[in-house]
């Protein structure tokens, strides 16, 4: 592949507390790509989200993003460098509303929606601005825990399980947004349980096991390679 | 006389207002003690020290300086303040990850060490604050003589309060630390520097108690236990509200304070324990305040 590579993750290892949980992860992310990382639970997809954004205790190796080693840095200051998370708990703010959730992110670049942009994605959001964050369906409060990160600037977007629980409609919707926000130049890792959903989103697919990555498949390959990720994903 | 109940009308509304001015007290000593709980889960036990700190450096302004009480308004709260947020940065962040209780336990020593030094130099006895000349005199109300310094106390403390209540609530600012109160690691993640907003909102609630300080000084002697005899009630009035919770802190101290005030005139040797026995009643029918969340 031409393109450049936005994110290099080398032989990195995270640890909570005393469990060692990534044993040397492996993989890269090109600038404008869509990447997942599939596995079973507990294979180590969200503490790989949460190791690139130094939301972990412990972790050791290379993480470097545009050039930029962040492996040592505080969790602000890789924000401030343009990567975003968006959690798999989703992480709504109760005591703020909808649009003080979306405000909450401080603007860290240029490249960022606007506001109208992102109630033009997600129309209820608008609806619902006056509303607590919390008091939302669990397909709004998704949709603005990724609106609120496309605000900042942030070219680097980590969306860990963001169809978790939600209905096919809410699922499709998710999926015309990462396909919109890939076309507006950012780039996507993307956690998922359903790889059915990843294949209509993504380029890549990184498959994690106990903790390392194991294999790599384009997207126009996964249909070649079904038997095997069957065999990797325990499905 | 107007009675009701065979209670007199007069007196019982002056002890009211009398409660009402030691309640704006309390009002802006638990606001600063429930902001810093939310965001640091730490009980202040400094915070009384930090008060009767900010009435001795605008004596010390006064008579050594000859800095008066207005500049003293803004200019201690402000100095006491960057004296807190070097108390949160050298000794409390250090505390963090261990359980809440060292926390609590740092900020009493630390509040017996700043009383002890005080006495050391200023002696026990308090010294007096004159009133600012333009809050002189008072006025009749027919039921009871109101000075005009204690008029302008419970003013003063309620506009700040609503204001701090304000900026909580309703700016950018305000959001931010809110959210950060709910889930510090994800602010942080945003990109939100949350260590410097630890510091400065533990700073701001210090400079809540310091302002509290500065208007004490002309109402009661400025001596070093001031602090102490306070801060007690205080915990209680934070209890009863609810921790954390900035409109229920508010309210709380200034209606505990009126509560005692009527104590004073209906039943008076309850006075000393009213807002006790109030916090024992919360605590088992509601153990997370009046205003809390539950956890």
């Amino acid at each position: 592949m031409a393109e450049r590579s936005m994110l290099e993750v080398r032989g990195l290892n995270a640890w909570y507390g005393e469990s060692h949980i990534l044993h040397g992860v492996d993989f890269d992310v090109n600038e404008g790509e869509v990447v997942t990382l599939l596995g079973r639970n507990g294979a180590g997809k969200t503490t790989t989200m949460k190791s690139i954004m130094g939301l972990v205790g412990t972790r050791s190796g290379s993480v470097v993003y545009r050039g930029q080693e962040t492996i040592g840095m505080r969790s602000d200051l890789i924000a401030r460098a343009g990567i975003a998370l968006c959690p798999e708990e989703r992480g709504i703010f109760s005591s703020l509303n909808v649009t003080e959730n979306l405000m909450l992110p401080p603007v860290i670049g240029p490249g960022g929606l606007s506001i109208s942009e992102i109630h033009a994605l997600f129309p209820n959001l608008k609806e619902r601005a006056a509303s607590q964050g919390t008091k939302l369906s669990g397909g709004e409060q998704q949709m603005l825990a990724i609106g609120r990160i496309l605000r900042t600037g942030a070219k680097l977007l980590l969306l860990d399980e963001p169809t978790e629980g939600l209905a096919p409609v809410i699922v499709q919707q998710i999926g015309r947004t990462i396909r919109e926000i890939k076309n507006r130049g950012f780039t996507v890792l993307l956690v998922e349980q359903n790889f059915r959903f990843a294949a209509t989103v993504a380029d890549r697919h990184y498959v994690m096991d106990h903790g390392v990555v194991i294999d790599m498949i384009q997207n126009h390959e996964l249909a070649a390679n079904m038997d095997k990720l069957h065999d990797y994903l325990g499905v | 006389m107007l009675s009701i109940l065979g209670y007199n009308v007069g007196p019982m509304l002056a002890q009211g207002v009398l409660g009402l001015i030691n309640g704006a007290f309390y009002a802006l000593l638990s606001l600063g003690l429930a902001v810093i709980f939310g965001l640091l889960n730490i009980i202040n036990f400094a915070h009384g020290a930090l008060y009767m700190i900010g009435a001795f450096v605008a004596w010390v302004l006064l008579n050594y300086l000859g800095i008066g009480y207005w500049p003293s308004l803004i200019l201690v709260p402000i100095l006491v303040g960057c004296f807190g947020m070097l108390i949160e940065r050298v000794l409390i962040s250090k505390l963090y990850k261990l359980d809440h209780l060292y926390g609590l336990l740092l900020t009493f020593g630390l509040a017996l060490i700043m009383e002890g030094l005080m006495r050391n130099y200023f002696g026990s006895s308090g010294m007096p604050f004159a009133v600012p000349e333009s809050l002189r005199g008072a006025t009749r109300l027919g039921f009871m003589i109101m000075p005009t310094y204690r008029v302008w106390v419970v003013a003063a403390s309620f506009v700040v309060c609503i204001g701090t209540w304000l900026v909580i609530e309703k700016t950018s600012i305000g959001a931010t630390l809110r959210a950060a109160t709910e889930n510090p690691a994800l602010v942080q993640a945003f990109g939100v520097n949350v260590p410097r907003l630890v510091t400065m909102t533990y700073g701001g609630g210090v400079a809540l108690a310091a302002f509290a300080g500065v208007m004490a000084a002309p109402m009661y002697s400025v001596n070093p236990s001031m602090g102490s005899n306070v801060i007690i009630v205080v915990f209680a009035v934070v209890v009863i509200g609810g921790m954390g919770s900035i409109l229920g802190s508010i309210l709380t101290g200034f209606g505990l304070g009126l509560v005692e005030g009527f104590t004073k005139y209906l039943y008076p040797q309850g006075s000393g324990v009213v807002i006790f026995v109030l916090m024992v009643i919360v605590l088992l029918l509601r153990p997370a305040g009046l205003f809390g969340k539950a956890a």
